[in-house]
């Protein structure tokens, strides 16, 4: 039969050729159930739900408040977007609720709804028709049918402002109606259509007016002579031309339709108006023509009432939001129901759930049928690969392919087949002889796709952030290095003057560097003494040179104390600090003395050398008295590192204050580099890399133990479940949950003995451990809380010079916990310890 | 004896000649292809949850890319693991459990406001920037940014972050597989067979 009509020769009786579509079925129509009463009015149901996504596109906002009188056609909630219809009070009553509600979904997921109580009067509020469409601007008659809410009362429900709304670039060459209404048991349009033509002509010429196509065609399947006669008639002298289909299913589909009127073909993935069509639901010609003759907005439709449970079938002018269990009654289904119940068409349609959600925009048949008329589906058997739903499909695909592929869940290929392109008719699942759902699989899996493409576009968003952030991280860390390293060189520039030469440049300190400069030239002076003083024991005949040398040394010493005397006295409050840190600073004072002894044991080494060389006959003695200069050197280093280990604080300013340098004078290059400060520098820097390396190590053991604590919690959860539920794996998961938990131990073990090492080191930087400073911050911080609360009650009262001194209190102590802040702050990034560690 | 001599250096001539230009082609004509990471990258799902033992999705992508298993992350699941497989020719592993279960349940963090003291903690945590605070002061999930990553839970001191599943909403909810063969699917089909 499919078969056949596939050569069947169609042409109408005005002449226009008609081309077919691959496939389609010829089920059972079942149309003459409902066709043959005439439209009645439906029931006034007491409460009534309008739930405000009932088309396409972004979900209504309500404007009403709960407990809000409203009248028929009062705007409930307005349009939210570009692509959005508003929803009008289908009756007049009081807003009781505007809540979630059950809806007809497929999912039985709830949605806003807002909630009617009808007070039974059913008054209009008022309403503005405009019968002269014709002479308004285009602009506001598209204003005028968003505003009434009108959507495309056949399928998906697409607002209908938006769909007139065509570009002035785009050439549409046919308006077409589509009134074929294939679906069995479906007889709303053929009903409109046979008592109301002039109505829906008329709204169809609303549209004409909006579209201004080439041509309008109206599509009805011949297997509804009357409603053809009437609309002929209806249409004589329009140029609106009414077209008959062959009856197959589904011929109503948009591109179907479009294919046997104009054989033009929509391209996958575009849209009718691609092609120069736009299509539209006879239902909505006849919405529009209320709109402009009587300016009611979308507040009711026809719905087809059927099924042999029905009592009383027919077509019925429905409110928008009435509750199907009220239609049901009012069509004399007996109670309680115990067959199928159907929203749509028996093939496109779902299954009602909950008889209390109400009826949409887009309702457009109740089909109540006992399990013998239609029954329930038939357990799947595997496919056989006949071939027969490759036959049927409208769409052309190959309906088995895509069936292998969603069943599998792979995606990628099912959309190699155009999965996308399926129009979920049913068509193939009709006819295939192993009863698979076909239609369920392409529904899950493009279900699955849409939401791996919203995952993905997640992930790419995730990414994006990460990546920023990390970026972020960076930027900051080398900011707080750079300004570390800024910090480094200023402080080295300040020392360096004086390891070189004293007097080279003025520093900002007269008095430290005199001191430093008379250290230096009494020692070079002893140092030259002491050659002397050998010389002349050797009688080396550059005996008295050295002794002359030594002498000019001597008064230069001289001269810079006496300038030293004279600056300080000068600058006495400069000099303060210095001189009281100088004596308190024991470590200080023996750091010179070490340098002192290893620069006086150089000088003998030289001399006894020197005497060596002479073949001086005290050259031993020479050499013993380095020596005994060498072990009181060392000494003095060993004092020194115990100084340091005893009194922590002020060792950290050291290696900024620069160890007694030798005399230059002397030529004793190797001598003073400060080999203190050196080996202080390298520390400092060897301790650095040491904390950068323990900071990244607590870093990574803390993660490590975050996700093994987690998975351990995971796996103890498992376990007890298995438990409970008496599974036989209660062995592995309580080995799985002994190896996480000592995986996690011994994670916190490292851990803490990190964060350990790390405050000791703390304590011996700052003197004072984590703790104190925590304490002190958090004291200050309170401090600062409180003041600011009794400076509140002050101002208040009106206490001015409470006010005043609170005033100065509390910057006092804002400052403090400034301070303390900063300090636990610095002590903490130092050793990498966050403040949680202590837990 | 000449012939085959004349076959052999002809061949070998036309050898030559059809490698120079297959040589120069793949020079002149070379795909730019995306380097390895990023593709790895483009598959791991992007939570950025550190349960693979590196500090993000990246991280482990150049890790696997340098020769790392590829079975370590645990949102991303079998598929995640088949689809590295494939890009990579490797053979498909099992998940290794020593990083955490796979879950198909989504989940995002909720943070109980009234109990948040605004200490920051989880900020800090949250490697997408998906919660908005300030010192002191509440804190909150951006949901649509929140990745479920869980590394935001730990360090909360007063244990007001929660992780609550996502509810699929009418624009999430698709429908769910038929039960298979010797099933009946359940009522809802649309579709019936007309006597
Ligand atoms: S009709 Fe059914 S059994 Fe036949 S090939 Fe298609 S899916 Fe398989
Ligand atoms: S449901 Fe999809 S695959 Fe099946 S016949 Fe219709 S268009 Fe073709
Ligand atoms: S385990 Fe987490 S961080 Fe690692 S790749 Fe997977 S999602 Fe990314
Ligand atoms: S909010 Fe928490 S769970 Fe969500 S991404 Fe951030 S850290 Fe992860």
């Amino acid at each position: 039969m499919s078969l056949l009509s596939l050569f069947r020769p169609a042409r109408t009786e005005s002449g226009r050729k008609l081309h077919d579509f691959h496939g389609g079925i010829h089920p059972p129509q079942r149309k003459t159930l409902s066709s043959e009463a005439p439209i009645r009015p439906g029931p006034l149901s007491a409460t009534l739900v309008l739930p405000l996504n009932m088309h396409l596109g972004a979900p209504a906002l309500p404007c009403v408040q709960v407990g809000d009188r409203v009248l028929k056609g009062q705007i409930l909630a307005e349009a939210s977007g570009p692509v959005s219809a508003p929803v009008h009070a289908p009756t007049s009553g009081v807003v009781r609720a505007i809540e979630p509600r059950p809806i007809q979904h497929p999912s039985g997921l709830d949605a806003l709804c807002v909630v009617l109580d009808s007070d039974g009067e059913d008054r209009w509020t008022a309403l503005t028709p405009c019968p002269d469409y014709r002479d308004m601007p285009r602009a506001e008659l598209v204003a005028r049918i968003r505003d009434a809410g009108i959507a495309g009362l056949g399928g998906a429900g697409f607002p209908t402002a938006v769909k007139v709304n065509v570009r002035d670039s785009q050439r549409i060459e046919q308006l077409i109606i589509n009134a074929v209404e294939c679906e069995p048991y479906i007889t709303a349009d053929d009903r409109l259509m046979r008592e109301r033509a002039e109505g829906v002509i008329a709204g169809i010429q609303v549209l004409q007016h909006l579209v201004q196509p080439m041509e309008t065609l109206v599509g009805i399947e011949d297997n509804k002579p009357e409603a053809i006669a009437a609309m002929r008639a209806a249409a004589a002298g329009t140029g609106i031309e009414i077209v008959t289909v062959p009856t197959k299913y589904p011929s109503g589909g948009e591109k179907q339709l479009i294919r046997v009127l104009t054989g033009k073909e929509v391209r996958s993935g575009g849209l009718p108006a691609d092609v120069g069509v736009v299509c539209h639901n006879t239902g909505t010609a006849w919405a529009l023509h209320r709109l402009v003759t009587t300016g009611e907005p979308l507040i009711s439709r026809i719905t087809t009432l059927t099924g042999t449970a029905f009592a009383e079938p027919g077509n019925v002018e429905v409110l928008i939001g009435t509750p199907v269990a009220d239609l049901l009654a009012f069509g004399g289904v007996p109670q309680p129901h115990t067959g199928r119940l159907i929203m749509g068409g028996p093939m496109m349609g779902f299954s009602i759930e909950n008889p209390l959600a109400p009826v949409v925009k887009t309702t457009n048949c109740i089909i109540a049928a006992p399990l013998s008329e239609l029954p329930e589906p038939e357990p799947e058997q595997p496919c056989i690969r006949c071939g027969a739903c490759a036959e049927v499909c409208p769409a052309d695909l190959l309906p088995q392919q895509l069936y292998w592929y969603s069943k599998a869940s792979e995606f990628d290929r099912a959309q190699h087949y155009n999965l996308m392109d399926c129009i979920e008719c049913g068509a193939c699942a009709y006819v295939c002889p192993s009863h698979i759902p076909l239609v369920q699989y392409y529904r899950y899996a493009k279900g699955a796709i849409r939401q791996q493409a919203a995952e993905h576009q997640k992930a790419d968003r995730a990414r994006e952030r990460f990546e920023a952030r990390t970026a972020r991280i960076e930027r900051e860390k080398a900011e707080k290095e750079a300004k570390r390293q800024a910090r480094l060189e200023a402080n080295r520039q300040k020392s360096s003057p004086a390891t070189s030469v004293a007097a080279a440049t003025p520093a900002a300190d007269p008095v430290a560097d005199l001191k430093k400069a008379v250290g230096e030239a009494s020692s070079a002076y002893k140092a030259a003494v002491k050659i002397a003083k050998e010389a002349e024991e050797q009688g080396a005949d550059n005996a008295a040179d050295l002794r002359a040398e030594a002498d000019q040394l001597k008064a230069r010493a001289d001269e810079l104390k006496i300038a030293l005397r004279d600056a300080k006295a000068n600058a006495p409050a400069a000099v303060a600090p210095t001189a009281q840190a100088a004596p308190a600073d024991p470590v200080a004072d023996l750091k010179k003395a070490v340098g002192e002894a290893s620069s006086a044991y150089k000088a003998a080494v030289k001399a006894a050398k020197e005497a060596e060389e002479q073949g001086a006959d005290n050259a031993a003695d020479l050499r013993a008295e380095a020596d005994q200069l060498k072990a009181r050197a060392d000494e003095l280093k060993i004092a020194l590192r115990d100084a340091k280990a005893s009194a922590p604080a002020p060792t950290r300013p050291a290696p900024a204050s620069p160890a007694p340098a030798a005399p230059p004078a002397v030529s004793l290059s190797t001598a003073p580099e400060s080999p203190t400060a050196q080996a202080n520098a390298e520390d400092e820097a060897s301790a650095e890399a040491e904390r950068a390396k323990r900071a990244q190590r607590m870093k990574a053991l803390k993660t490590a133990f975050n996700m093994s604590h987690k998975q351990w919690k995971e796996a103890s959860a498992a376990l007890e479940r298995a438990e409970r539920d008496g599974l036989p794996d209660v062995d592995t998961h309580r080995a799985r949950v002994d190896k996480l938990k000592k995986k996690a131990d011994l994670a916190k073990a490292q851990l803490n003995e990190l964060v350990e090492a790390a405050k000791a080191d703390m304590k011996a930087s700052t003197g004072t451990d984590l703790k104190t400073l925590k304490l002190q911050a958090a004291r200050a911080e309170s401090t600062v809380r409180e003041k600011t609360a009794a400076l509140a009650t002050a101002r208040e009262a009106g206490d001015e010079e409470r006010i005043n001194v609170l005033q100065q209190e509390l910057a006092a102590a804002e400052q403090q916990a400034l301070e303390t802040a900063r300090t636990l702050k610095q002590a903490v990034a130092e050793q990498g310890l966050s403040d949680g560690d202590d837990a | 004896m000449t012939t085959i001599l004349i076959a052999v250096a002809a061949l070998l001539a036309m050898a030559a000649l059809f490698g120079a230009i297959l040589g120069f082609a793949s020079e002149k004509f070379r795909v730019e292809g995306d380097p390895i990471v990023d593709q790895i990258d483009a598959i791991l799902p992007q939570t950025q949850c550190g349960q693979c033992g590196h500090p993000g999705c990246r991280p482990y992508a150049e890790a696997i890319a340098e020769g790392e298993e590829h079975n370590k992350c645990p949102p991303g699941g079998e598929q995640t693991i088949q689809e590295l497989s494939d890009l990579l020719g490797r053979e498909v592993l099992p998940l290794d459990d020593e990083h955490g279960d796979a879950s198909d349940i989504k989940k995002v963090a909720y943070i109980r406001e009234d109990e948040c003291i605004g200490c920051t903690k989880c900020i800090q945590a949250c490697p997408v920037d998906a919660i908005v605070g300030a010192a002191r002061l509440m804190h909150t999930v951006i949901v649509d940014e929140c990745t479920g990553c869980d590394l935001c839970v730990e360090p909360c001191p007063v244990d007001c972050i929660d992780m609550v599943e996502v509810k699929p909403t009418l624009q999430t909810w698709g429908w769910s597989r038929p039960p298979g063969v010797g099933n009946a699917p359940a009522r809802h089909i649309p579709v019936v067979n007309l006597p």
